[in-house]
């Protein structure tokens, strides 16, 4: 299996530059799926790498779209007056700006959203198991509604963002998106081998006997953490440039839409996995796909029901399914004979 | 800011006003405390944790609601809302909370959420998204020259939970199976030794919880508004009550619930009532952190 893995990393990197272009009609839903991913991976370092399952990281979503907005506007104008003039067309905004502001907006809402993830996680990692689920999606929601009441932002009626200045819009933001999730694999891809995520699995497996052997958890949580809260913060701002509008509650600080979805992508596919997230996102954004577009008006109550059964009946997800029919696949040695020469000699 | 103090102000000028917000606050509030008793109840008897608390609450409510709309009163509306949201606990339990009993916490947590936005959606799909209320046509009795105004409807619904909360309290002392499930709240291995059937107690104890929260959804619809989406907030606001009273508190339960009744409308009154859902949010983050500090005084976390 090692073998191949440079051939098939070269294939599916193909893949992923050229889609775009085998799938034209499907763009947006591919940034799309590209936002799943990155949000599922990002879950799954806190989720199941660390066993932290946090239900408000969405919150780093929200904050990314509007630090990202906030930045770019801020750059040409006054925030206030233009979310006054609900982006009236009397601001304009040069290629120059918009480029300016996308740079600078991703860069700011990923290190604002570590920043955050730093602050508000020395409080609530002190929180464990539901109530650390609990007081996550509570600093979601409450931030949801906290902005939607503050007026400088525009309040519950959103914001505007400038347009692309260009034709390729849809190319560009998949792009955008492709880059994160390609850097993001490869970091995770890396971080998996390290003495860090040794770390983040003895957290997840017992916490006291951790610290006990000297790791330094809260700094470990906090870390990882940070990186979740990075990523999804830039995901959250190339969004709001794709988005064009938004507002707080349905699609910055959307807790039951995006903010579920990123837990059950990752159970499909299979917690604490590298792919495992990577397959449950598209798994789930076919899911998703196919029931906007032939149960329309349903398709809310069969997405309940898909978190539903996915976590009643398959909460091991698909790699967990394979791990435990094919273990060889995994490098897992079964050693059947042992137990019957042990059987034997009894 | 003006605006936060000349209402901080308004209070101190006017000191009767507090007592119209107080008896507001308290009057919402012994409907919280209902919906938390029942989540306390589920937490401790079978350590499910029910976000799809609020969504019951809701679910009763659009019974009554339904049955006004056939020409029912509305009064008969609480206890059909019992019976029938008795009936879908039932059923929820056997589908999903059954298989989710023994598995960790967060598994039931997610599984109830999945069950909270499937009953939103499906609640939204039959009644369509409005608030609806049912009007009673009660007066509206006035106290202190019309300052504090109590309509009569508000009055009956508290009336009758607090009926409901005594019903259920003497259920669970005298009862047999009262006995039962407070036995396998304790240990449910020697409840199950000693020859209780800890399956039907959970069963019956989940559709307690659903029929309570059923009741004070219809109580809810008569003198407030309920909309499919207003769910999760009930669903948090059980949660702060049963996090900051504890597990089998029923004291702590109806005193947190009768104070974040009036916390929030204290909050709703000196910030907007743009705030009042993102204050029942941040009550929660509040009790989360004051369990912390005590917990972490004692070098212990909150688990």
């Amino acid at each position: 299996m090692t073998r191949f893995m440079p051939v098939i990393h070269v294939l599916l990197l193909t893949l992923v530059i050229t889609a775009p272009f085998l799938l034209p009609d499907y763009r947006s839903s591919l940034s799309a799926l590209w936002i799943l991913i990155i949000v599922a991976l990002t879950w799954d370092l806190t989720g199941g790498q660390m066993g932290y399952n946090s239900l408000g990281n969405i919150f780093f979503y929200g904050t990314g779209m509007y630090v990202a907005a906030i930045i770019t506007i801020g750059i040409a104008y006054d925030v206030g007056e233009y979310t006054d003039a609900a982006g009236g067309g009397i601001f304009a905004f040069t290629p120059t700006q918009y480029f300016m502001g996308f740079g600078f907006g991703l860069i700011g809402a990923g290190l604002f959203c570590a920043a955050c993830a730093i602050i508000i996680g020395s409080v609530t990692f002190s929180l464990r198991g539901p109530y650390f689920a609990i007081g996550t999606l509570g600093v979601a929601i409450a931030a949801g509604e906290l902005v939607s009441n503050w007026e400088w932002v525009g309040g519950g009626q959103g914001i505007s963002m400038p347009n692309y200045p260009g034709e390729q819009e849809r190319l560009f933001t998949y792009y955008s998106f492709a880059t994160v999730g390609v850097v993001l694999y490869i970091f995770l891809r890396w971080l998996y081998t390290t003495r860090f995520a040794a770390a983040m699995n003895a957290i997840r497996d017992d916490e006291e006997k951790a610290e006990a052997m000297g790791i330094h958890t809260l700094r470990y949580k906090l870390v990882a953490w940070a990186i979740a809260a990075f990523f999804v913060g830039i995901v959250g701002a190339i969004e709001a440039f794709q988005a064009l509008h938004f507002e707080p509650l349905e699609t910055a600080y959307q807790t039951i839409n995006l903010g579920i979805f990123m837990v059950v992508c990752v159970l499909l596919g299979g917690k604490g996995t590298l792919w495992g997230p990577i397959i449950g996102a598209i798994m789930f954004h076919v899911f998703k796909e196919i029931t906007w577009n032939y149960f329309l008006g349903w398709q809310w109550v069969a997405l309940g029901a898909l978190i539903v059964v996915t976590v009643v009946y398959f909460q091991d997800g698909l790699m967990g399914w394979l791990m435990s029919k094919k273990p060889e696949w995994f490098g897992i040695r079964v050693e059947t004979r042992d137990t019957s020469t042990a059987e034997a000699a009894e | 800011m003006d605006q936060i103090l000349g209402n901080i102000d308004l209070l101190i000028q006017f000191p009767i006003v507090n007592l119209k917000i107080i008896i507001d606050g308290v009057m919402i509030g012994a409907l919280f405390a209902l919906a938390a008793y029942g989540l306390a109840l589920v937490w401790g008897v079978m350590n499910v944790k029910n976000l799809a608390q609020g969504d019951f609450v809701i679910a009763g409510g659009y019974v009554a609601w339904w049955m006004t709309q056939k020409g029912i009163h509305p009064l008969l509306g609480v206890p059909a809302a019992f019976i029938i949201m008795w009936g879908i606990g039932w059923v929820i339990y056997k589908l999903v909370i059954s298989r989710v009993i023994e598995r960790d916490l967060f598994t039931s947590l997610l599984a109830t959420f999945g069950l909270a936005i499937m009953m939103a959606q499906i609640l939204n799909l039959m009644f369509g998204s409005d608030t609806q209320s049912i009007d009673l046509g009660y007066d509206t009795l006035h106290f202190a020259d019309g300052l504090i105004d109590v309509p009569i409807s508000k009055l009956i619904g508290v009336c009758m939970a607090l009926s409901l909360a005594a019903g259920v309290i003497i259920f669970m002392k005298r009862s047999r199976m009262g006995q039962a499930i407070r036995a396998t709240a304790q240990d449910a291995r020697a409840a199950r030794v000693l020859g209780i059937d800890t399956e039907k107690v959970y069963a019956f104890t989940f559709s307690l919880n659903s029929a309570i929260c059923g009741a004070a959804g219809a109580i809810i619809v008569m003198a407030w508004v309920i909309q499919p989406f207003y769910g999760i907030t009930y669903s948090i606001r059980a949660f702060v009550i049963v996090t900051a009273a504890g597990l089998g508190n029923l004291p702590g339960v109806i005193a947190a619930g009768l104070g974040i009744g009036a916390a929030e409308q204290y909050g709703s009154h000196i910030f907007g009532i743009g705030y009042q859902q993102a204050i029942a949010v941040l009550l929660l983050l509040l009790v989360l952190v004051v369990r912390l500090l005590i917990q972490r005084r004692k070098r212990q976390v909150l688990q």
